[in-house]
């Protein structure tokens, strides 16, 4: 359903834009684009929207040419911006309906493609946009974009600013779409969603240097991964850092995450190194990789 | 249609729930008709005199009485001699001054001295003007001084046409008319299309099957009704407050003011077409549209006195062609024959800019 062919795009002011993207979205599925801000995520969902041209590459969707095709491809597709883009001033029902009118539709008409989100917010459908909490905003937008029954869905960031419970409903109702058959292409800067997707892409600076399923981008990752905690943490991850075994350690939340070099000693030998430091109930205990563990690890390369 | 249709409800709901929007539509056209009417006003009324009387005798009674009967003086004190008439000018009291000489009906040549306060020279001259007009045309002038003063020469007669009382309503209400309907419609439709910009549903706009075209004429298309709102309390306000009637074919004035109307949206248009930020276009909207009406249009400052480079310039000023054409139809009562140019170049005006807003304005981001 969408494909991105070596697409560039440059912004002269800043620097920042896409070098050289490529990821293809089948029917039916959820791909995530995964990765900090001005990792060029937005700039890919303007492209594909057709709202941004590309300098060089090519890029279409449903099987309609981002360039020449703009205006049929307008009325195929559901578009959430990352910024809350509705009507604040209009109430939860004005905006539904507005919008349903200008894409020629009714809310009777796909009331059942919306009804799981829309039953959350209907106690609220005489509120004002502009007064519902961040979760009930992004639950309208989502409705909003997915009124007219689009072949496929664009979701920039729709979770950011969103408290953990609404999160994990979002994309809850996102794995309930895709089962209809639509493209969901998501982007999120919160690594944790990344299990949630089908295929993700992780991008940095533009570019996007892995693609597959979470899975195999976790098995992907070769080096042993140990989680470390101690009582002065923010000393202990210099520490760590400064051992011979060490390739490379990064602080996540409560813990430390430490992946080892090649020839690493024994990991016992960090536990005398760190209490010879003078750590006291240091705990060490070896996990799975995540996938903010390969994100570290392959950005660096 | 029906997309169309709902779009415009939509711009009528921004509209009436926020509270500065109603006020700029709705209060500011009937503050400015108030404004214009009553506190700025060039009309003299009751300016306050003083008289110095050294002949005393009944020609100079009648005359102190009739120029006080007048409403444009009112006589503030009668003065005992010329430094206290002096004193009064100084300490602001009067306007202006009349002397009558002693012995003013005996006299070969009888002369009476008016002493104006020139600090505000338009109204010296009005008030002078009024005094002399007073004097020379007062019976008791006629009959006993005015066989000496003006036995041969010619009497001047002037006539004031359209305007006989002189009012300055005449002038400001097409002017106002004007002012008002650039200001919803250029203003309002520039900042209602660039806040869409700003708040990020033009993307959303831009992404849907809604055509570019329309989403300009659904922002623009409630201006134009509520600027005939406006029209019609304006001429209300004039007709019934400032006693300022049509004269000509109301039909003929409503078709030239949504003309005009039309050039301002179009200007609007344009302005949010170059513009990211609604300050931006507030700003440009007042400077480069408000200013020009106010001062080039003709409706406060003649135009004909500027220097030459003002008055080729005052020609791209919609308002000034707006005006002209206004007051041909509203105070003279003139009909389509003569103002077919103004009519002409407002035509033009649209096109051309409907031409270039079209072409600048952005399917894209």
């Amino acid at each position: 359903m969408i494909a991105v062919r070596n697409l560039h795009k440059t912004y002269t002011r800043n620097g920042l834009g896409l070098k050289g993207i490529s990821l293809t979205v089948k029917a039916g599925e959820l791909f995530g684009l995964i990765g900090p801000d001005g990792a060029g995520k937005t700039t890919l969902f303007r492209i594909l929207a057709t709202l941004l041209l590309p300098d060089k590459g090519s890029a279409s969707v449903c099987g309609l040419d981002v360039v020449k095709d703009w205006r049929e491809i307008r009325t195929r597709v559901g578009y959430m911006p990352g910024r809350f883009s509705l009507y604040q001033d209009l109430s939860v029902k004005e905006n539904l309906t507005f919008f349903a009118t200008v894409f020629n539709t009714t809310l009777k008409e796909n009331y059942e493609l919306i009804r799981d989100i829309y039953v959350q917010i209907e106690p609220f459908k005489n509120r004002r946009a502009g007064k519902l909490s961040g979760g009930m905003k992004q639950k309208l937008a989502l409705c909003c974009a997915l009124i007219h029954r689009p072949d496929v869905l664009f979701l920039d960031e729709p979770t950011t600013g969103v408290d953990p419970v609404s999160r994990v409903e979002f994309w809850d109702m996102l794995h309930r779409l895709k089962k209809q058959g639509i493209a969901i292409l998501v982007s999120t800067p919160y690594m944790d969603e990344a299990s949630r997707c089908d295929r993700i892409a992780l991008m940095r600076n533009g570019s996007c240097f892995t693609t597959g399923t979470p899975d195999m981008i976790r098995q992907s990752f070769k080096r042993p991964v140990y989680s470390i905690r101690s009582d002065k943490m923010y000393q202990l991850l210099g520490d760590i850092r400064s051992w011979t075994g060490a390739y490379s350690c990064y602080a996540f939340g409560d813990s430390h995450h430490l992946t080892l070099k090649d020839n690493a000693p024994d990991i016992a030998n960090l536990e005398t190194y760190l209490k010879g430091k003078g750590y006291t109930d240091v705990f060490i205990h070896p996990i799975e990789p995540s996938v903010e563990d390969c994100f570290m690890e392959l950005g660096n390369d | 249609m029906k997309q169309f249709l709902s779009f415009i409800r939509k711009e009528f709901y921004h509209i009436f729930r926020d509270v500065r929007t109603m006020l700029i539509l709705l209060i500011i056209p009937v503050i400015l008709i108030i404004l214009f009417g009553y506190a700025i006003s060039t009309e003299i009324k009751s300016s306050p005199i003083a008289i110095l009387d050294y002949s005393r005798d009944n020609v100079t009674n009648r005359l102190a009485e009739q120029l006080q009967a007048s409403e444009y003086f009112k006589l503030y004190k009668t003065a005992g001699s010329y430094e206290e008439v002096e004193t009064l000018f100084r300490q602001d009291k009067i306007r202006l001054a009349i002397v009558f000489p002693a012995q003013l009906s005996g006299a070969d040549e009888p002369a009476i001295q008016i002493l104006a306060d020139a600090t505000n020279p338009n109204e010296a001259t009005a008030l002078i003007q009024y005094a002399t007009a007073i004097i020379s045309t007062s019976d008791i002038v006629v009959r006993n001084l005015a066989t000496e003063v003006n036995q041969p020469g010619v009497i001047p007669a002037a006539n004031l046409l359209y305007n006989p009382q002189m009012k300055g309503a005449y002038n400001f209400v097409p002017g106002v008319m004007g002012l008002i309907l650039m200001l919803i419609c250029a203003l309002m439709t520039s900042v209602g299309i660039v806040k869409e910009k700003e708040m990020g549903t033009m993307e959303v706009l831009l992404v849907s099957p809604l055509k570019p075209v329309y989403i300009i004429l659904a922002k623009a298309t409630p201006y134009l009704l509520l600027s005939m709102v406006n029209i019609a309390t304006i001429l209300l306000l004039s007709r019934f407050l400032l006693d300022v009637p049509v004269a000509g074919n109301l039909i003929l004035l409503i078709s030239i003011s949504i003309l005009y109307a039309l050039v301002s949206l179009c200007l609007g248009l344009l302005i949010s077409t170059v513009t990211h930020t609604q300050q931006a276009a507030m700003l440009i909207s007042g400077m480069a549209l408000m200013l020009p009406v106010m001062l080039l249009s003709g409706m406060i400052f003649p135009v004909e006195n500027m220097p030459w480079i003002l008055r080729v310039l005052s020609n791209i000023v919609p308002a000034k062609w707006y005006i002209i054409a206004v007051k041909n139809v509203m105070i003279k009562g003139l009909g389509m024959a003569f103002i077919w140019k103004e009519t002409g170049i407002m035509l033009f005006m649209i096109l051309f800019l409907i031409v270039v807003s079209v072409k600048r304005f952005k399917i894209r981001l």
